[in-house]
């Protein structure tokens, strides 16, 4: 395979990024494992920039690194979970076969690219917010309502589920 | 990856980067101890006291045959900046403390995520007017990076909180994890309406969309976010949203001395919590930069006027014009943490989530009805609609308050009752003014 300048900077990223994704589920303590999935959302926003994708890499910074990672490690120091001793059980198999399931799944979409590197054409400024906006609120304007009702049932529920029942 | 290719650095445009870099970094670096001094002299100033006025002064005898004679009886005074090169001296010299039962990997990471944040914050600042200097990446998300930055923040805390093993630590870093969540997300809201108004979100065409004469008529006058109604509202919430997100009173909550030892840094000494303690001045600046950016037109001079023009473009008065506005926002940020005192807990969230979101989304939305009304009739619609359109807002505010006043009066008690089971759940408030 020749070493393209894109084949090492993907390189830099990706490699630590599956490395923290290992440290997920290999670390012992639960705040390691969340401080990993941090340091694997970093590394992906960090493919999306070298993807033209500005906007989608700083959403992913600022939405999974910066508030949903913030909350989880939050509950969990709240809760401080003891060291799990884990249970010999029927868990390990079948997360182990649809691991293997993902892993082939993925392998098949990745290897044809990799026997001809041919990378696909970017469009310049294909992540820019003006862009982005155009297409969201013309095309896609739909959708993008029904997610935000979506989310207002989200937040609606996690108001009644608050709330303290009377009796 | 096409950029990849397009890239063919000359030595030339790697210098400049590396310049760029560092000229963005300095003015943040270089002020700490001048801030650390300011803080304090005008602190104590504030309250009455001296303050650090002492040190470095140097009296030379009048009668000893060892000083020169232009010398004898003459005092050098440095009012006491030399206090903070004492102090960080001090700090060097300590021992360094760390127990023994720490998460030591993620206690030394903790204050590196710091300083990391508050350096790396203003990367995307225009400090000139020119573009060869600043900002270091002129990137078409500038704000949303800003955003995005700041919210790495809140690792810090957290994570010393967490790994100190210490139960005060773990309750600074709880609260701190709260408290920054809470308000990132007013803080998102006001500046999107600042967005919608300029436009871009690209610092720079932020900065040159309020170079327009004021509200298009006032010529001798810039059309600074400030001065525009909406633009009033979302500073006001900015700047709240900034004390909180820096942990400076009256949002001190993670630090609060007087209930957690020192919060997350209880288990810190000498150079990491040194570093705590820089990382918190420089984003402090930093913060005051970007407000400075947003809401007070950058790098632009008060007066309007065409012969000024150069001067404002050149990149050494604009870093002047940037510095002394970071100056006049490091000076309210003293001046609020002389003046309040710190909020409860339950005060902080209320204020966060029932009154400045609530208000920042209003705020959006009337933003948005003036921009329309404004493009598609007259600008002297958009004044009515939005002027109509805040009177409302206003009414409901009051109104919600007035009920809220009298349903629940132990938000008006001073004493603390944290657990009771008497107490009565919170009213969901009708989104109202958002259907006006």
């Amino acid at each position: 395979m020749k070493i393209t300048p894109e084949l090492i900077v993907f390189a830099m990223l990706a490699g630590p990024a599956a490395l923290g994704a290992v440290g997920v589920v290999a670390s012992k303590s639960a705040v390691r494992s969340a401080l990993c999935l941090v340091f694997n959302f970093f590394l992906l926003a960090f493919l999306y920039f070298s993807l033209n994708m500005e906007l989608l890499g700083i959403s992913q910074i600022m939405v999974y690194a910066g508030a949903i990672m913030v909350l989880f490690v939050f509950v969990i120091m709240l809760l401080n979970p003891k060291l799990l001793e884990e249970k010999r059980d029927l868990k390990r198999p079948i997360g182990l076969l649809f691991g293997f399931v993902l892993f082939g799944l993925l392998a098949s979409q990745i290897l044809p690219a990799t026997i001809n590197v041919d990378a696909a054409p970017v469009v310049n400024q294909v992540g820019s917010p003006q862009l982005i906006g155009d297409a969201l609120f013309t095309s896609y304007v739909f959708p993008f309502e029904v997610v935000s009702i979506l989310l207002l049932v989200g937040v609606v529920g996690s108001v009644f589920l608050a709330k303290k029942r009377t009796p | 990856m096409d950029w990849l290719h397009s890239l063919n650095p000359t030595i030339q445009d790697v210098l400049s980067a590396f310049g760029r870099a560092i000229l963005a970094i300095i003015p943040i670096f270089a002020p700490v101890p001048f801030i650390i001094w300011y803080e304090r002299r005008l602190l104590s100033w504030m309250q009455d006291r001296i303050g650090p006025n002492r040190t470095g002064n140097i009296t030379f005898s009048r009668t000893s045959k060892v000083v020169p004679g232009f010398l004898r009886g003459k005092k050098f005074k440095l009012f006491g900046l030399a206090q903070s090169m004492a102090d960080g001296l001090k700090l060097f010299l300590k021992e360094d403390i760390m127990p023994d039962k720490t998460d030591r990997f993620l206690f030394i990471l903790a204050p590196l995520i710091a300083l990391f944040v508050a350096l790396t914050l203003g990367c995307t600042i225009p400090y000139g007017g020119d573009t060869r200097f600043t900002p270091v990446a002129d990137v078409n998300i500038g704000l949303l990076y800003i955003l995005a930055i700041s919210s790495l923040g809140a690792y810090s805390t957290v994570l010393a909180g967490y790994s100190s093993n210490n139960k005060y630590s773990l309750l600074g870093g709880l609260r701190a994890s709260a408290q920054l969540i809470s308000y990132e997300l007013a803080m998102g809201v006001s500046l999107a309406a600042m967005v919608m108004t300029t436009g871009s979100l690209k610092m720079t065409d932020i900065v040159n969309a309020q170079a327009q004469p004021l509200f298009g008529e006032i010529s001798f006058l810039h059309n600074w976010n400030i001065l525009t109604p909406m633009g009033f509202i979302s500073a006001v919430v900015f700047f709240i949203c900034m004390l909180a997100e820096t942990n400076r009173p009256p949002f001190d909550l993670p630090e609060a001395e007087n209930e957690l030892v020192a919060g997350y840094h209880t288990e810190y000494s000498t150079k990491r919590w040194g570093l705590f303690m820089m990382a918190e001045y420089m984003a402090m600046f930093t913060f005051s930069m970007v407000f400075a950016t947003v809401f007070l037109g950058g790098y632009q001079l008060p007066i309007r006027w065409d012969a000024l023009a150069p001067l404002e473009n050149s990149y050494l008065m604009g870093l002047v014009v940037m510095l002394f506005k970071g100056a006049v926002g490091l000076s309210v940020y003293i001046w609020v943490r002389a003046t309040f005192p710190r909020l409860r807990y339950d005060q902080l969230m209320n204020l966060g989530w029932r009154f400045l979101l609530p208000l920042a989304v209003a705020n959006l939305m009337i933003t948005a009805t003036w921009i329309f009304a404004t493009k598609v009739y007259s600008p002297t619609a958009g004044w009515i609609t939005g002027i109509v359109l805040y009177a409302i807002l206003f009414f409901v505010w009051a109104m919600v308050r007035h009920r809220a006043k009298k349903l629940e009066p132990q938000y008006r008690s001073r004493s603390v009752n944290m657990v009771s089971s008497n107490r009565r759940t919170v009213e969901v408030v009708s989104n109202k003014e958002a259907t006006s």
